[in-house]
């Protein structure tokens, strides 16, 4: 520190800490916007941050190139509104990790100027990464986390477009209802089964109210810690209570583990009610037929084809694209984008005020996304999407198949599960 | 309830047995060369992917391409050591730290770039299924696993009894001037028990390949806890990395079990905390 006086370096450091707020908006239309996509893409989750990826690729390709679509900014090249102007993505890399989804947040930010932040999937993350555009004001819009409590926050710059694990849970015990009501199968115990993060733990919580309210026995109430190496305590504890259907919230690692271990130590509920690992592309390909007949909340599948041509289309511009079906978190991802670009193009500027008051005004029909949902609005308090809705899918012959809403069913659903002794 | 105990008890057994040999290589390291090496859980991870890769290219099953994981990591572990901890052997302590963790963060991510996140598994292992003995589902591959181990771990046990080069090996770790003094070649010592930590370690990862997920992060828990297994059992001690290894897998299954799943491995740690305060070399150390 020789020959930096005190004075100087208190200067210095408290200029750095303000350069946020003495660059300027650009007002001016500029050639290409920035967006800022966070994602796991190294780490525990970097298949599915990967998975991401390509879902906001294929957005980014549709918005800034010409299709013929029913999507917002298709059948334009860019933003019209922009004088043209192209999304250019400015990937940050979270390694799965909250202090490093703020630190990314804030990089691209400060360094990169973007526009707005989309991302990044592991609900803890999204919440430390929201927090610091919060307080750069920047909007971020997510469509890939799921923690209900990440839109109760009052944040003014976070806008959720995809369905939260509040509304998935709810799904499940609507399912068991219908099931109860229009197949006659009765339901009694349940097992809620959850990772103890921001994600999981959410979830048990949403579970055991509505077991509460609806009137369900918890037979076992079980939080394990993630990425473990071994599960035959946990799955012990649900042999012994025994419940007639299993809630389970868990991230792919565990979900591979626990099912060998279900298969394993011969646990047999009537039926698996899941969440969110179960769905990612590399859990069949590693559980192969033992992921049969287990049921998982989505937002997508392929089969919704038949009722919206537009799933068709997309799903076949991204398996020539990438090589790949088009996963459940690929098509959640993949709205990001253009809820961000459509607003900035109402909003004909890049300056977040701006932006944040289109995301407001923000009304895409049910026919402009690929989602089985009326549309989307953003809730003027939560700022969660109004007609985000889930969907049940059953892994039948190893394919995802849409079983509930049984209106919108593509098969029946497979009731009770399989014993596993039973099954070839 | 019983059942379910004698259950859990087995389960303990087998996981346990895994960690054994898994922190028994990490142990013939740290006690031959004070080096404590970050990289063992990424060692792990490539003992995996090459069961994984016999299996898929060449119709190897697990079993039979543990002498190929065994070799390739013994290679590994012999040139890590040449060509990297050699050189900062002459070093600080921490430069010694710094580099093996360089190594591991290396290691993963090479695997990363080279066969992608994705997870795989050996689906049709050659022993698979599992055998119902009264109350008690026992898996094959698991118990395979576990007596594997247990074999492997008697045998390394019974080179450094019996053999001279095992005994030059327990000379460098008792005192390495005094070994030298006797004309025993330390640094053909060093680079040996690298290689052999390594090869066991290798090993571990075959026999887990018959069971468990494979892909590039899964070193970091089981690497985590042999550390803990290795402080446990003191460091060095390869009777005592046994011993703690199914300790903890009776802790981490029957804490897990009794009392909370999602504490089991705070338990773990806990264990290894209160053992440290009451005897800080270890329990055999």
């Amino acid at each position: 520190m020789g020959n930096v006086t005190r004075r100087s370096f208190l200067i210095g450091g408290s200029a750095l800490a303000l350069s946020p707020w003495l660059v300027s908006p650009v007002l001016a239309a500029p050639k290409t916007i920035k967006i800022g996509a966070l994602y796991p893409l190294t780490g525990n989750l970097a298949s599915t941050g990967l998975d991401c990826r390509r879902g906001v690729e294929m957005a980014v390709a549709i918005i800034n190139g010409k299709y013929d679509l029913s999507l917002p900014l298709a059948k334009t090249e860019g933003l019209p509104n922009l004088g043209g102007a192209t999304l250019e993505v400015v990937w940050a890399d979270t390694r799965g990790e909250p202090k490093n989804g703020q630190a990314e947040a804030e990089r691209v930010v400060t360094q990169d100027k973007v526009a707005g932040v989309i991302g990044a999937y592991q609900s803890s993350v999204t919440k430390t990464a929201s927090q610091a555009t919060e307080r750069l004001s920047i909007p971020y819009v997510c469509s890939d986390s799921s923690s209900p409590t990440l839109t109760e926050r009052g944040l003014k710059y976070f806008f959720r477009v995809s369905p939260h694990d509040g509304i998935f849970a709810h799904d499940q015990f609507s399912f068991l209802k219908d099931l109860a009501a229009q197949k006659k199968h009765k339901v009694q115990t349940l097992g809620v089964l959850y990772e103890n993060t921001e994600f999981g733990s959410n979830v048990g919580k949403e579970d055991l109210k509505y077991a509460q309210e609806y009137g369900y026995q918890v037979a076992a109430d079980i939080s394990y810690t993630n990425n473990a190496t071994d599960v035959t305590s946990e799955v012990g504890r649900l042999i012994k209570a025994n419940p007639d259907v299993l809630l389970h919230a868990s991230y792919i690692t565990d979900a591979i583990l626990f099912t060998k271990t279900f298969k394993e130590m011969g646990f047999n509920p009537k039926g698996m009610l899941t969440m969110a690992g179960y769905i990612e592309p590399g859990y069949l390909p590693a559980v192969k037929a033992d992921g049969n007949f287990i049921i998982v909340r989505s937002t997508f599948a392929l089969d919704l084809a038949k009722k919206k041509p537009l799933v068709g289309q997309v799903a076949d511009l991204f398996k020539k694209k990438f090589g790949i079906e088009m996963s459940e978190n690929a098509a959640r991802s993949f709205m990001a984008p253009f809820v961000l670009a459509e607003a900035i193009n109402r909003a004909k500027s890049t300056e977040a005020e701006a932006i944040v008051k289109a995301l407001h005004d923000t009304n895409i029909p049910g026919d402009q996304v690929i989602y089985p949902w009326k549309g989307i609005q953003f809730d003027p308090k939560t700022q969660q999407n109004i007609h985000a809705t889930g969907t049940l899918v059953q892994i039948q012959d190893q394919q995802y198949v849409t079983v509930w809403p049984f209106e919108s069913a593509a098969k029946d659903v497979i009731w009770p599960f399989p014993a596993w002794k039973s099954r070839k | 309830m019983a059942d379910q105990l004698l259950q859990q008890i087995v389960n303990s057994l087998l996981i346990g047995s895994v960690y054994a040999l898994v922190a028994i290589g990490l142990t013939l390291i740290w006690g031959v060369m004070n080096v404590l090496n970050f990289a063992h859980g990424d060692f792990l991870m490539l003992g995996m992917f090459i069961a994984f890769w016999c299996y898929t290219l060449f119709k190897m099953d697990p079993l039979l391409s543990i002498p190929v994981c065994a070799a390739l990591l013994f290679l590994l572990g012999v040139g890590v050591y040449r060509f990297i901890i050699s050189k900062v052997m002459k070093g600080p302590g921490l430069a010694q730290l710094v580099v093996t963790f360089g190594v591991s963060i290396f290691l993963a991510n090479l695997a990363v770039m080279l066969w992608t996140p994705d997870f795989r598994l050996i689906e049709k292992p050659l022993l698979a299924g599992t055998w119902s003995l009264g109350s008690v589902q026992l898996s094959i591959p698991k118990f395979v696993a576990s007596v594997g181990s247990v074999v492997v771990s008697a045998a390394v046990f019974l080179f450094l009894k019996k053999t001279r080069t095992g005994k030059a090996i327990l000379a460098v770790e008792m005192n390495r001037d005094a070994a030298l003094l006797m004309g025993i070649n330390t640094e053909r010592i060093n680079s040996l028990s690298f290689g052999i930590g390594s090869a066991l370690v290798g090993i571990a990862g075959a026999f887990l390949s018959m069971y468990y997920y494979i892909y590039p992060q899964v070193g970091g828990l089981f690497g985590l806890i042999s550390f803990c297994i290795v402080a446990l059992g003191g460091f060095g001690s390869i009777e005592g990395a046994f011993i703690a290894g199914i300790l903890i897998g009776l802790v981490q299954t029957l804490g897990g079990y009794f009392f909370d799943p999602a504490y089991k491995y705070a338990l773990v740690f806990l264990v290894y905390l209160i053992t440290v305060w009451i005897r800080p070399q270890g329990l055999m150390g």
